[in-house]
């Protein structure tokens, strides 16, 4: 047997109360592509980044190629050919293409060789990149371009990529796997971490699961069903929402012919958006990041006011309505921004829920709040959706990404609306509390509210949503019925692979 | 009033020594911003530079030493906003705010024994030939040495921020300081060294005002200068040469207007007295109107547990 690229050996790295990484032990050979699966908190970051070397193991060694390897520091780990692309965190906005890649490289050639060189690898590798261009101003697929091509110009031996598709259309994920692909017959391994189960079965050779830190199987991607991994990482049988079949009534929520600018520098305006909500009825709004979904939903939640026949519910025009409001009178928004814009991060859980909750919950009276009453709502929250907390007097930013989403959803479903708009609702959720907050979604819309929901992950709008269109460029598709619609379809509604290079114009 | 009583060439030259110690806090503190840190205490680093320099000057008779102890003390006293800062992780502007504080109670406390005392003379540069033109020989090439290293200092401060490696990381620190971290950069030691470097300009600053601009020692003499380099550095977009405009804009009409009032124009004094300020901050408002904003991560802490 020939000596594997990377062996990691038992493996141990524990935080104050929590053990990340329990003895995880496995092999990446040269010229695999490797999926690393587990739910959040599974312990897959804290993996990546000791052979990254961002964190030091407690116990266990690593072997790169048979010889000890302990990167100090992710220097040493670049030295050593390990390269990665980030998740989140790891590109300046401020700064141009160029600049973010030479700080990604330990020796970088001047701008003018580094800028050229940049032109060359993209097109090589068929991921056209100016390299002067400001980061700021570049979608999430060109962002992610910069981190890949940063990684390849090093020559890695070893790329690690954290969930690189979550923000693609169905063509920019072809063009990725095409590159990936041509990385993999070059000899390069890959160490591919996602929860998109299709996505490891047609791209990884095998894969390894986490769970709790440890490492509970691997599998042969290929000849396993999604279901069956699934399974494995969550360690229990997946529940797939059940849609019933549903009667629409009459329609609760009216856009029509609604124009407005941006409110900050890089957003882009909404431009004649019409749109038509039944009651009981799932809209699901797809396209990349970028295209209009936060003014989208700003201008549904009140945040941004419109004229006032632009947004009618019930056929009262609603437009220059504040949030307030609008809660008032039954329509309720959930934002993408978890930290900041959802919640108050450093707030407790009760004053969170007092936060969306106070008018139709009747939590203060003459201005004075109901502690108790609030105390009692956040735990109804937590209960009802499986907020795993120790109460809710922790701070929201306190709670895992996929534990707020749930809180986040769950404060406003309990609110019983007649609308509700969700902003990406499952966005690093992991697959369980995934299916728990689509369930409460279509839940709620078999009760007869009228739902929008704005996300970019498409399997899961084809998962709920009874009628699809999609924002680009701050225009919105015509709806169309789920059922019936291809991959496809939906692309080209989306704007395909060539809209993201005009997404932020 | 007697306008012709104004010289042009003094107004130039002197305008210039007047803008000194503002460019001088001023291109430190806008490292420091680059980098991520929002310093208040500059108005008492810059105080605490003044009285180590001219004490260090007055006890050696050595102008050029007393500079260096300048440097030395404004470095020593923002040592103490990084133990708070970068250290203890403690707010950027109370302990900025506090800095200022305690640079101006300590240094009267320091300079009690030199009020009064006059300090050793640094001299101006005379280069032959050049310094002999007519009109650009006075306000170009007879000043002190220092004024020069004022200005050597915003080209190398420009150069570096826009050439070299160096300046790159520091500006990516000040950006976002997650992602330098994740590329294993040093965040708290780039940002230390960028604080350092920021009070050793402003003691440098600070001793120009002691040791050429005044030549004596009062408490309080730095009179805001600290503030209104804080100031220009926001309104100079942290661009070191619109730094190095606003600064002499600023000298240049506090000059003016000393100048007009000593002429007797018929203006209130309170007007020309306020003018310096008011006609900078317009100007370089107008100036800011781009897209140019400040670094992303200005005035958050860092901490690298995450």
């Amino acid at each position: 047997m020939t000596t594997p690229l990377l062996s990691l050996q038992g493996l141990t790295k524990a935080y104050p109360g929590v053990v990340a990484n329990d003895q995880v032990s496995f092999d990446i050979g040269e010229g695999e592509v490797h999926a690393l699966l587990g739910e959040n908190g599974a312990g897959k970051s804290t993996l990546v980044k000791m052979i990254y070397g961002l964190v030091k193991p407690d116990s266990g060694t690593m072997l790169l190629r048979g010889q000890v390897f302990a990167p100090p520091e992710p220097r040493a780990a670049r030295a050593d050919g390990i390269a990665m692309v980030f998740q989140h965190f790891s590109l300046f906005d401020a700064l141009n293409v160029a600049e973010n890649i030479a700080l990604g490289m330990e020796n970088p050639p001047p701008m003018g060789d580094l800028a050229s060189r940049i032109r060359e690898v993209s097109e090589t590798y068929g991921l056209p990149l100016d390299p002067y261009r400001t980061v700021g101003d570049l979608s999430a697929g060109e962002r992610q371009r910069v981190e890949i091509i940063r990684c390849l110009l090093q020559d890695p031996k070893l790329l690690i990529m954290d969930e690189p598709t979550s923000v693609l259309t169905p063509q920019e994920v072809e063009i990725l796997f095409e590159t990936l692909n041509k990385l993999r017959s070059e000899g390069t391994s890959i160490l591919y971490i996602s929860h998109k189960l299709e996505e490891i079965r047609t791209l990884c050779d095998h894969a390894t699961i986490l769970r709790l830190g440890k490492n509970v199987g691997a599998c042969i991607p290929a000849e396993t069903s999604a279901r069956d991994m699934a399974e494995m990482m969550v360690g229990s049988t997946l529940q797939t929402p059940e849609r019933s079949g549903r009667e629409f009534g009459d329609v609760a929520l009216d856009v029509s012919g609604l124009s407005v600018p941006s409110p900050s520098e890089f957003g882009t305006a909404l431009k004649n958006v019409h749109m038509t909500v039944r009651k009981g009825e799932v809209l699901g709004i797809g396209g990349v990041a970028g295209n209009g979904q936060d003014e989208l939903l700003g201008v549904l939640s009140g945040e941004i006011p419109t004229a006032a026949d632009a947004i009618k519910f019930n056929g009262q025009p609603i437009g220059k309505l504040g949030p307030t409001a609008r809660r008032k009178l039954g329509v309720l928004t959930a934002p993408e921004e978890r930290l900041g814009h959802a919640a108050a991060p450093d707030m407790s859980l009760t004053e969170n829920a007092l936060l969306t909750g106070s008018v139709r919950e009747g939590l203060e009276s003459n201005g004075f709040m109901k502690w108790s009453e609030t105390k009692n709502f956040a735990e109804r929250i937590i209960g009802a959706f499986d907020v795993r907390t120790p109460g809710p007097d922790n701070a929201a930013r306190s709670l895992s990404g996929g534990n707020l989403q749930k809180f986040v959803i769950g404060r406003e479903v309990l609110q019983s609306p007649d609308v509700l708009v969700v902003n990406q609702p499952t966005w690093g959720v992991d697959a369980a509390a995934a299916a728990a907050i689509r369930q409460a979604i279509l839940d709620l819309a078999a009760k007869g509210t009228a739902v929008v929901c704005i996300s970019q992950d498409l399997d899961e709008l084809m998962e709920i949503s009874d009628s699809f269109a999609a924002l680009n460029e701050g225009r919105l598709s015509a709806p169309r019925e789920t059922t019936g619609l291809t991959v496809d379809e939906i692309g080209l509604m989306m704007g395909g692979a060539h809209g993201m290079e005009v997404a932020h114009v | 009033m007697d306008l012709g009583e104004i010289n042009p060439v003094l107004l130039v030259a002197s305008l210039m020594v007047a803008a000194t110690p503002l460019l001088l806090a001023a291109i430190g503190e806008l490292v420091v911003e680059k980098a991520g840190v929002l310093n208040l205490g500059v108005e008492g680093m810059m105080i605490v530079g003044a009285i180590s320099g001219f004490a260090i000057s007055v006890e050696t008779g050595s102008p050029w030493l007393g500079f260096i102890a300048a440097a030395v003390g404004g470095a020593v006293l923002s040592l103490l906003f990084v133990l708070l800062t970068q250290v203890a992780l403690a707010n950027q502007v109370a302990s900025g705010l506090a800095l200022t504080l305690f640079g101006l109670g300590f240094s009267a406390l320091m300079g009690q024994s030199y009020v009064g005392v006059k300090p050793p003379d640094m001299g101006e540069i005379h280069i032959p030939v050049i310094s002999d033109i007519p009109v650009i020989g006075p306000i170009l090439f007879q000043h002190d040495p220092i004024l020069y290293v004022g200005i050597a200092l915003t080209t190398a401060v420009w150069a570096t921020l826009k050439y070299s490696r160096v300046g790159l990381i520091l500006r990516a620190v000040g950006e976002n300081h997650d992602a330098a971290h994740a590329l294993g950069y040093k965040v708290i030691k780039i940002r230390i060294m960028a604080i350092l470097f920021g009070g050793a300009c402003a003691g440098l600053g600070g001793a120009y005002i002691s040791l050429i601009r005044v030549p004596q020692w009062t408490e309080g003499m730095t009179a805001g200068v600290g503030w209104i380099a804080l100031a220009l550095v926001v309104f100079a977009s942290w661009k070191p040469w619109r730094a190095l405009l606003g600064a002499y804009l600023f000298g240049g009409i506090t000059v003016l207007q000393l100048n007009l009032q000593a002429a007797g124009v018929a203006i209130p004094v309170e007007y020309l007295a306020m003018s310096p300020y008011i006609i900078t901050i317009l100007v370089l408002v107008i100036l800011s109107a781009d897209k140019s904003s400040a670094p992303a991560s200005l005035g958050r802490t860092f901490h690298a547990s995450h």
